[in-house]
Parts: structure tokens; sequence; C-alpha cells
């Protein structure tokens, strides 16, 4: 393998139903970085069916260019079609890094690629970065159920693949008219050569639960102790229009569904204001929400580990607190209404 | 009908094990039961593991078995609120082979001897609760699981499923326990760098110390507490009788808290962390508890059939004596084809001729007594204190003076003739 | 039907500790156990079983220990266990590993022949549930990640329906028969074991191979060698500086809290408030 060979930073733009995810917008803002340090081009990677009007959205995001395919046979996510697509723009174009979001479909999609191209690939990383000197792409993940942060280096297979958490990196603002270069390639597979087929996709657009892409979640530890607490919780995440998450304990109660469940074996969640009331603060659980933006924790337990991954906490009891916290914001949103302002801030 | 064992052992602690290694070890066909995730998971002990008995089932343990330290110095505190009066024994003979005693942590230990019964041929499973005996015409004939398919069936079922011996309630081979013939303890084991053990201790890396610890440590109730040295990890523990702890409302955890900031210790646990906190019944009933302990097809040992000497605080060792003995018995009876109450019985009659049941005996009444006149750990022990506090400290009194002063603090209240019935009393019940 | 399952012998990282001087894993410290997400896939298996018949092999690679985990799939009623043990293997990461299971997959595709391969949706110490995925590429079969429930198994056609879950909802997928399916927790609740099975399994000894027991192995492709990823380096994750604490009586905690949550402005309607 010449590695010389490999130049650009690639980002796979993830779309559903032709709408862009913002996963990959993400990317492009983490990708821009690590081009600008190796001085080479940023570039989208779009698949699906009446997609390539996106394209200048992804210009406008900070790619420099964008390889398209648009095909009827694209049109849905499957793995043999997309792994089949994408291992012959690699092979063909050859980038020196690819980026793909940690998303059901991303994660699928860069595993059979790594298989396909034969070449490294870094699951769930949250840190990005290039050593200049060894021209080598630094990726970094928690490991260990969260215990230790690992970074992952492939030095000698290109491209050098990672699959990144979705809300970890921050997307840049878009520059209206920015404009790039559009490839457009094509895929020559044909639909009666294929193993799989999409019957369905059941979109459950008004799920009460999708903590992955909540911005306000408000989680329930054992502390809420039974439905009634659970209520009040509810409570306040519907004056906030926030998600109700849950620690383990609290689905084992079952006073909930395993949907609400946050932690290592639940959802990772990077919303950004996280409200935990009466969580301990297990490492199972705090790998989970701990790259919430803002971290609120209420706990009657001082000691409690959940006010270590916190920025503020309140030694207080949920039964007392969060009633009082639910009403002190009806009434903020209501004043805002009104007044056209906050109060005091 | 499911498959059929020479021999189902419910439980795999020390008594279960040791009987299951050696009934395998002579070619039966035994399947060992254990509730926890594996042996050893929830097992407590304070932690000093004997080694005669052990080393009549495996010869040489020491060489191999998880243990902790060898104790080489056994102290005993008899503690008042800001004083002690210490005594203990150190020997350099304690710390080289065989030894004496051994520290040992249970979770680590229990696990490593299952393995062995394994090795042996035993087929062990865990997280399986056994529920219930499986009795047909009066005789036990095999074992009912919380397991789904969860019957099977064996010549013999040896019950060592520890103090509170459900199992053996059921058959109705003994009653609830009264709250004085069991004791409520609880223990941490505490991170300690090997560094401040061998320096707070005065030992060596490969040398330990067991402390008793009488007095206040209880506050005056029946019971005792303990401080024992692990590798790089100390378990520090406390319990008396349920009835005293009844008597006396305390908590035990409580207990346990106020013991770890005694003055007298706290600085032996200065930068120590828990990492574990652990409660578990002693059966002290002794002698005079012992249930039922062989019927048709099944067998009682360990704790199960409260083989505790409480005074020397011997248990385990008893629950491995009184497994292997079960098993001997077990063979035997294989020998002459029938596994009945009368061919078991032996195991019942041994059992009584060995040291278990002679030290049973000899100590028969002491808990009893103990605990019928808390004057000795409520008063005594302050009482000591008070008496060697008076005798060293130098005030210009003369020693003659002192004794008497002293002697007179001894028998005020009670009267000469009372504190020579106390003496004679504690001496008949431990001598 | 013959079912194929790839599990793994993991640390629980519920109790892993991290030797802070060296900063790498202290395996004493964490128990091993089943891959919970692998229980599962034995789980389903055991369950497909049921319905068409068949066998339910597992396969694992990992040192001898491993077979610890092996027995406990027997003990959810898998038939036969595998373990590819050997030094060649080891430091594999998922190409590496990918390969290595294949290559034990091929030897018992040729023996037993396999309809479909189950892994779980990823190993909680590794996390990144890239082998499975990786095997099906290999094996040319379709991988079918993230499946949460089989619908419908047709054997005569040759061809399943399961449901995959993705981020709004599940998508509905069919494929041809052999595929592979990495599956989440929500597909089934691993029974209690019977009996009968514990006793199997205490009783069962899994079979054992080596590099030298596989065909046409690629030594190059194997363990480190054949792993493009390297650790660089690892170090304890920043701990922050702990919670702003906040004091007072209830009512002004509260207060303090909701002002608080307000440097999230932007993330209510609070009308005329400036967007931050
Ligand atoms: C393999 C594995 C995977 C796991 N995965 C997850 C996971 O994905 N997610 C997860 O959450 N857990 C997970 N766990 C479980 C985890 O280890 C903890 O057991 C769990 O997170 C604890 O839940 P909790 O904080 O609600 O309960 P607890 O630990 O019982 O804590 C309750 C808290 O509430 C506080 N409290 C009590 N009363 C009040 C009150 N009135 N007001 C305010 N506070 C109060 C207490 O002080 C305490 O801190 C996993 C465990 C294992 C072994
Ligand atoms: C705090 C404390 C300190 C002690 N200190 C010492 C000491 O220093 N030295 C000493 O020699 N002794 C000591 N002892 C006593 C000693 O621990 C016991 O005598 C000994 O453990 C008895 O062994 P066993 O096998 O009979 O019972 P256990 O060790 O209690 O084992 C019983 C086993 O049966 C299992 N089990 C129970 N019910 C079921 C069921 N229904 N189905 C399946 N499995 C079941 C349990 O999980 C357990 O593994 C101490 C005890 C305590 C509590
Ligand atoms: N060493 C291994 N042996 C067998 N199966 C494995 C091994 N490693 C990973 N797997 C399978 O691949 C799945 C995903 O693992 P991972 O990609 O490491 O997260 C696991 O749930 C297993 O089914």
């Amino acid at each position: 393998m010449n590695m010389e060979e490999y130049r650009g930073v690639w980002v796979f733009i993830e779309q559903r139903n032709g709408e862009l995810v913002d996963v990959g917008l993400e990317l492009l803002g983490a990708g821009r970085d690590l081009a600008d340090k190796l001085e080479v081009d940023l570039c989208g990677i779009l698949l699906g069916h009446n997609v390539k009007d996106r394209a200048k959205d992804l210009f406008e995001y900070g790619a420099d260019k964008v390889y398209v395919i648009d095909d009827p046979i694209l049109e849905l996510y499957r793995t043999e079609t997309y792994m089949k697509a994408v291992g012959d723009l690699v092979r063909k174009y050859k980038p020196e890094i690819f980026l793909y979001g940690a998303t059901a479909n991303g994660k699928d999609l860069a595993s059979a690629v790594a298989t396909e191209v034969m070449t490294g690939l870094t699951a769930d990383t949250t840190l990005l970065d290039v050593n200049l000197d060894k021209r080598l792409f630094e990726a970094s993940r928690p490991a260990f159920g969260g215990n230790i942060m690992a970074t992952i280096l492939c030095k000698k297979h290109r491209p050098q693949m990672a699959t990144v958490r979705p809300k970890v990196m921050k997307k840049a603002d878009p520059q209206p008219g920015r404009e790039g270069e559009l490839i457009e390639e094509s895929i020559s597979v044909q639909e009666e050569n294929l193993k799989t087929k999409v019957i369905d996709i059941v979109r459950d657009t008004n799920k009460a639960v999708n903590l992955e892409e909540a911005d306000i979640i408000v989680a329930a530890g054992k502390g809420i102790k039974d439905e009634k607490g659970w209520k009040m919780v509810e409570e306040l995440a519907d004056v906030l229009n926030a998600t109700v998450g849950a620690s383990r304990d609290v689905v084992e109660m079952g006073i909930c569904g395993h949907e609400h469940q946050v932690g290592q074996t639940g959802a990772t969640v990077t919303p950004k204001l996280y409200i935990a009331i009466g969580i301990s603060g297990a490492v199972q659980h705090v790998v989970g929400m701990q790259n919430s933006e803002l971290i609120i924790a209420i706990n009657t337990d001082p000691d409690a580990a959940i006010f270590n991954a916190s920025h503020y906490g309140v030694v207080a009891d949920a039964f007392e607190i969060v009633p009082l916290l639910t009403e002190e914001f009806r009434k903020v949103l209501q004043s805002g209404a009104e007044e056209g302002g906050v109060a005091h801030v | 009908m499911s498959e059929k064992f020479d021999v189902i052992v419910v439980g795999a602690g020390p008594a279960g094990t040791s009987c299951a290694y050696t009934a395998a070890k002579n070619g039966l066909k035994v399947l060992l039961i254990e509730r926890g995730e594996f042996p050893g998971a929830k097992n407590v002990m304070g932690g000093i593991l004997y080694r005669k008995q052990m080393e009549e089932i495996i010869p040489e343990f020491w060489k191999e078995a998880p243990l902790e330290r060898p104790v080489v110095e056994q102290r005993f505190w008899f503690m008042d609120k800001e004083s002690m009066v210490t005594t203990s024994y150190k020997g350099l003979e304690w710390a080289q082979e065989p030894y004496n005693n051994f520290t040992v942590l249970r979770a680590k230990f229990d696990k490593w001897f299952a393995d062995k019964a394994v090795e042996q041929g035993a087929l062990l499973i865990n997280e399986t609760v056994v529920t219930e005996c499986i009795v047909e015409d009066e005789k036990v004939v095999g074992v009912r699981t919380d397991r789904p398919d969860g019957e099977i069936y064996a010549d013999v079922v040896v019950l060592a499923d520890g103090v509170n011996s459900l199992l053996a309630k059921k058959l109705g081979f003994h009653k609830e326990w009264k709250p004085e013939e069991v004791a409520l303890t609880v223990m941490e084991v505490m991170k300690m760098p090997k560094g401040s053990i061998n320096e707070r201790f005065n030992v060596e890396d490969n040398q330990g110390v067991s402390v008793e610890i009488f007095g206040e440590s209880t506050k005056g109730a029946l019971g005792t507490a303990f401080l024992y040295t692990n590798k790089d990890s100390i378990n520090i523990g406390v319990g008396t009788t349920l009835s005293g702890m009844i008597k006396k409302k305390m908590k035990p955890h409580q207990l346990l808290e106020e013991l770890k900031s005694h003055p007298m210790i706290k600085p032996y646990l200065e930068g120590a962390e828990t990492l574990e906190y652990l409660a578990h019944l002693i059966p002290e009933g002794g002698y005079n508890s012992i249930p039922k302990l062989v019927g048709d097809g099944v067998m009682v040992i360990g704790d199960a059939a409260q083989l505790v000497n409480a005074i020397h605080r011997e248990g385990s060792n008893m629950a491995m004596a009184s497994g292997k003995m079960a098993a001997e018995t077990i063979l035997k009876a294989k020998e002459l084809g029938e596994f009945t109450e009368r061919n078991l019985d032996s195991y019942r009659t041994d059992l009584y001729d060995s040291f278990i049941g002679k030290d049973l005996k000899k100590y028969k009444d002491a808990a009893h007594t103990f605990e019928e006149h808390p004057v000795y750990f409520e008063q005594y022990v302050p009482l000591m204190n008070r008496a060697m506090s008076t005798m060293f400290t130098v005030d210009g009194t003369a020693k003659w003076d002192k004794q008497k002063k002293i002697m007179n603090s001894f028998t005020a209240g009670r009267g000469k003739l009372g504190v020579a019935k106390d003496l004679y009393r504690a001496w008949r019940v431990v001598k | 039907m013959n079912i194929l399952v790839c599990i793994k012998q993991v640390p629980d990282t519920k109790i892993i500790k991290i030797n802070p001087k060296t900063n790498t894993l202290d395996r004493s410290s964490a128990p091993a156990i089943l891959n919970p997400y692998d229980a599962h896939a034995v789980q389903e298996a055991v369950r497909l079983k049921e319905v068409h018949g068949g066998k339910v092999t597992v396969l694992s690679m990992g040192p001898p220990q491993a077979k610890v985990a092996i027995k406990k799939c027997v003990e959810i009623g898998a038939d036969e266990g595998y373990l590819i043990s050997d030094r060649r293997f080891a430091g594999a990461d998922t190409l590496a590993t990918s390969y290595a299971l294949y290559k034990a997959i091929q030897k018992l595709m040729d023996e037993q022949g396999i309809d479909l391969v189950l892994c779980g949706k990823h190993a909680i110490d590794g996390d990144t549930g890239q082998v499975g995925p990786g095997i099906a590429r290999r094996m040319e079969i379709p991988p079918l990640t993230n499946v949460i429930k089989v619908e419908e198994v047709d054997l005569k056609e040759k061809r399943m329906k399961v449901r995959r879950k993705i981020e709004d909802g599940y998508e509905l997928i069919q494929s041809e028969l052999p595929c592979l399916l990495t599956v989440e927790k929500e597909i089934n609740d691993v029974a209690y074991s019977p009996l009968p099975n514990m006793i199997k399994a205490a009783r069962y000894n899994p079979i054992v191979w080596t590099v030298d027991d596989l065909d046409d192995v690629d030594i190059k492709q194997l363990g480190l060698k054949g792993s493009p990823t390297i650790v660089g380096k690892m170090w304890p994750p920043e701990k922050s500086a702990g919670a702003e604490m906040i004091d007072g009586d209830v009512k002004k905690q509260a207060k303090a809290l909701v002002e608080h949550m307000l440097e999230k402005r932007e993330l209510f309607e609070v009308k005329g408030g400036e967007k931050v």
C-alpha cells in the first residue's frame, strides 16, 4: 500500500428520507479542522435517491468536495449496496481519513467497509486529532465502560477510519453561498442480485422517548422511589419540554420501560441539559450521560458520585425540590411570555 | 425421572465443599448446588481459617490456596471507653510451615476450594437455590430447586446450607433459632496498603495478627469484636447475640461505626477505605442447640447443624470436619447398600465423639451463663481497666493501698461473695 | 436450522479497576462474564431452534478461561461450543478477530452447515460492534445489525424477516439465508436456565481449536500482526472538578437551579429572552 496516494478527509453524510442527519454536519465541522491541519480537501460522501441537491448544504457547512451517488437503489440504507458504493469510492479516490456518525447505520456501514477495504476502524470516538509529524490520525474514545480513554492509531493502513458519537462534535456555522466541487458517481448493482430488501420503515415520530436526540433530559433514579415520584419527574419534564430518562434500577423496578434507560446498557445521550434526580451516579450510568453540556444533579446524599459528574448540584429531597422547580420554571416561562423578558438572570 | 446422583450437597461453604470433595475423591457421583453467583460470593467470615481440619482434606493446601496471612500473633483487648487492657501471644514458629492458622477472604477461598472439589469430579452448579428436599415415603430422595425442571434425585442429600438452614427446618429437624442462639455479626473489609498494615501491627509481609476485642466494643452485650489483617486489607467486625442486640436496642451497623471511631481503634484504621460491608448470623447455641443431624437419606453439617464454638470463634473448621465425616459415612452406607437413618447414624456418633462434640459440650453453658449474667461484659471489663489505671498511675499512693482500693471497687455492689460466685461460674463454664 | 452464535468473554465493566500507574486494565479486579448481548443472542438462537429445529453452536475466540463463558451458553441451551485459542490470535483488533472467527466458521460450515449466524450488538469491553458486520462481509452474507425482533423465518424459501432498530423507529428488512444478525437486548429476556441445562453445562467441555486446526489460515492476518489499529495511549478520563453545590433552603436552591438552567436559554421558549 502506498500511503502517499491517500489524501483528503472524508465524511459519510447520512440521510433519512432525504433529510441530512445532524451528525454528518457535525463531522464536517470536526473534519474541517483535520483537513486544515493536513492541508487537504474535506469531502462529503452522499448516497441516496434525489439527494443531489443537498450537496450545496454540505458546501455551506465546510465541504470542499461532495461525492454523490444518486440512484433509486440507494434510496433506503442497505449494507450491501452502501458498502459496495462506498468501497468503490474509497478504492478510486483514496482518502486518508474517513469519518462516519456512530448511528445504527453509520456503524453498520463503517464496519462493513473496513472489512471490505481491509483497514482499521475505531468505534465511537469522542476526540479527534492529527499528529502532523507522523501524519497520523489520532482517534480517541472511552473504553471499558468509560473508565478510561484510549487513543487508537492506524499506522499502516489507509484510510484511517472512525465512527464518531453524535452530538460530540460541533457543526460549523454555515456560510451561505459557499461553493465546492460536486462529483457524481454511479453504482452498478441490480436489484435482483441483492440479498436484502427493506420492506417497511416504521418511523416512530411521536415516539415519546428519543433520548439520543433529545436536547433536554430529566432523568429519574431510584431516589424517586415509585410511580408517584416518576409522575413528579414527568411533570417537570413536561414544563421543560424535556424527554424523561431513567437509571437502570428504575427500569428494573418496572416503573418505566427500557427505552428510557440511560447508560452503558441503555442510551448514550448528549443533550444540552441533563437533570439527574435521585441518581447515585454509578459509572455505568455516568458513561451514558457525561458528555451532556450542562448537568444538574439533585440528591439527598452529599457524597453521591453523581455530583462529581455534574456542573451544579443540590443536596435536597427530590420530593420537595422537584415540584418547586416545576412551579418556578412554569412561572419563568409565563412571565417571559408576558413581559417579554426573563426577570432575573 | 431426571438424573440421579449418589450425593447432592446443598451449599458450597466450607462444610458442603469438604463433603463434596471427600465424596467425589472416593468415586461418588456428587452434585454440589450453590445459590451464590459462585461459591463464596456471599459468604462471610471474620477470617480465621484453622490449618488442621483443612489439611486433613487437602494436605499442604497452604502452598496453593488463596490465603491472606498466617497468623503469628493473637491479641486480646479488654476495652473500656478510653482505655484497654491487652494481652497477646506472638510466636514466630507460626510464621513457618505448617503454620497455625490463616486469615482468609472467603470470596476467594471458597471459590478455590470448590474448584478443587470439581477437580475431584464433583459437579458444581451456581446461582441455583434449593427450595426444599423431596420426601417420598418419609425418605429424602432428592431436592427441588428454583429452576425450571428443577428436581433432582440422589441417594443422600447433605444439607450444608449455613446458619439458617431453612431446609433442615422444613424437614422438622429444628425450630426457628431463638434470638439467644444466634449472633448477628457485621463486618467490613477495609483496604489498607501492605506497608501500613505491617507498620501498625508490627509484622512483616507474610505475617498476620488477629485481635479479639471485648467490653466496650459490644457495649457490654454478650459478644466480641475482631480485627484481622489480610494482605492489603483488614477485616473489622462486631457481633452480639441477637437477644443482646434486642435487649440493648442496638443497631448492628451503629455498633460497628462506634467501634471504628473508638479512640483505641481509630488510629489503626487511618486512611483505610471500606471495600465491602457484610452482615451474617453465627449459630451460637452450641451443644444444646444441635438439631437432628441424620434422617433417611439426609444429613446436616456445618453451621446448619449449629457447629460453632462461639468462645473460640471456631466454625469453618468444624464445618469442614463435619463435612468430611458425613462423606465418609456415606461411603460406608454405600457399601451397606442402603442410606437409611440407621446406616447414616455413625456420622452423628462420630461427630459427638470428635473434638466437635467434646468442645461444644465443654462450653455448652458458657453462652447461656454470660447472657444471663451480663456483669462479665458490662462490669468486669471496665473494672479491669480502672484497676490497671489505678495500679499504674504514679500518684504517690502506696501500692498496697491501691490494691485495696481495686479490690473494693470489684466487690462494691456485688460483695465479696458475689464476685467469688461470678468467678466460679465463669470458670465452670469455660473450664 | 443450524445456528452459530459468536460469543465473547468480557471483564465485567461494572467492577473493573484501572491501574492508576500504568493506566491499564487490572484484569484480576474484574470477574469475567459472558458479554450480556451475547447471552441474548444465544437465547434467541435457542428460541429459534425450539421453533424450527436444528442445533445451536457457539464459537468464541479467547484465552482458555473463556470456556467458562461457553459453558454459560450451554446453560442457556446451546448444544455445543468451540473455543479458538492460540497465542497467535492474541492482540487482535476487530479486523483480525473477524478473520479468525470467519476461518473457524468456514470449518464448521463445511462440517455441519450453518443457516444463520448471531452476534451481540457489541461487546461491553471493546464496545465496537464491528466484529459482526466484519464476519458477514467475509462470509459474503448480509449483516442485519441492531435486531430487536425476528419476525419470520421461512426455511423453505431460505429467507427471514427481522426488525432493525434505528434512531427514530425500526425498519422491517428481509434477507436471504444465511445471514448474520447482531442483536439488541430488547430482542428477548434471557430465561432462567432449567436445571438439566445447568447440569449439562457443569459437565460440558468445550472443544478447543488452535490455529493449526483451521484450514488455509493466513497467519499474517491474525492477532497483533493482522490488526491495523493499535492503542496509542490510555489515560483516565478527565475528572470534572465536581459540581458547584448550591446551599440554602429548598426554595433558594430551586430558584438558583432555575437560573442555572437558563444558562441554556436557547432551549426554552422564553419569549423575548435574547438568544445566546
Ligand atoms: C453490566 C451493567 C450495566 C449497567 N448498565 C446501566 C445503565 O445502562 N444505566 C444505569 O443507569 N445503570 C446501569 N447499571 C446499574 C448501575 O450500576 C447502578 O446500579 C444504577 O445506575 C443505580 O441506579 P440509581 O442511581 O437510580 O439507584 P441507586 O444507586 O440506588 O441511587 C439512588 C440515589 O437516590 C438518592 N435519593 C434517595 N432518596 C432521594 C430523594 N428523596 N431525593 C433525592 N435523592 C434521593 C440516593 O442518595 C442515591 O444516591 C449497570 C450495571 C451493570 C452491572
Ligand atoms: C462475622 C463472622 C466471623 C466468623 N469468624 C470465623 C473465624 O474467624 N473462623 C472460623 O472458623 N469461623 C468463623 N465464623 C464461622 C464460619 O463462617 C462458619 O462456621 C462457616 O462458614 C460454616 O460453614 P458452612 O459451610 O456450614 O456454612 P456457610 O459458609 O454459611 O455456607 C453455606 C452455603 O450454602 C449456600 N446456601 C444456603 N442456602 C442455600 C440453598 N437453599 N440452596 C443453595 N445453596 C444455599 C450459601 O450460599 C453458602 O455458600 C464466622 C462467622 C461470621 C458470620
Ligand atoms: N473474541 C470473540 N469471540 C467470539 N465472538 C466475538 C469476539 N469478539 C466479538 N465477538 C462477537 O462480536 C460481537 C461484537 O463485538 P465487538 O465488535 O467487539 O463489540 C460480540 O457481541 C460477539 O458476538
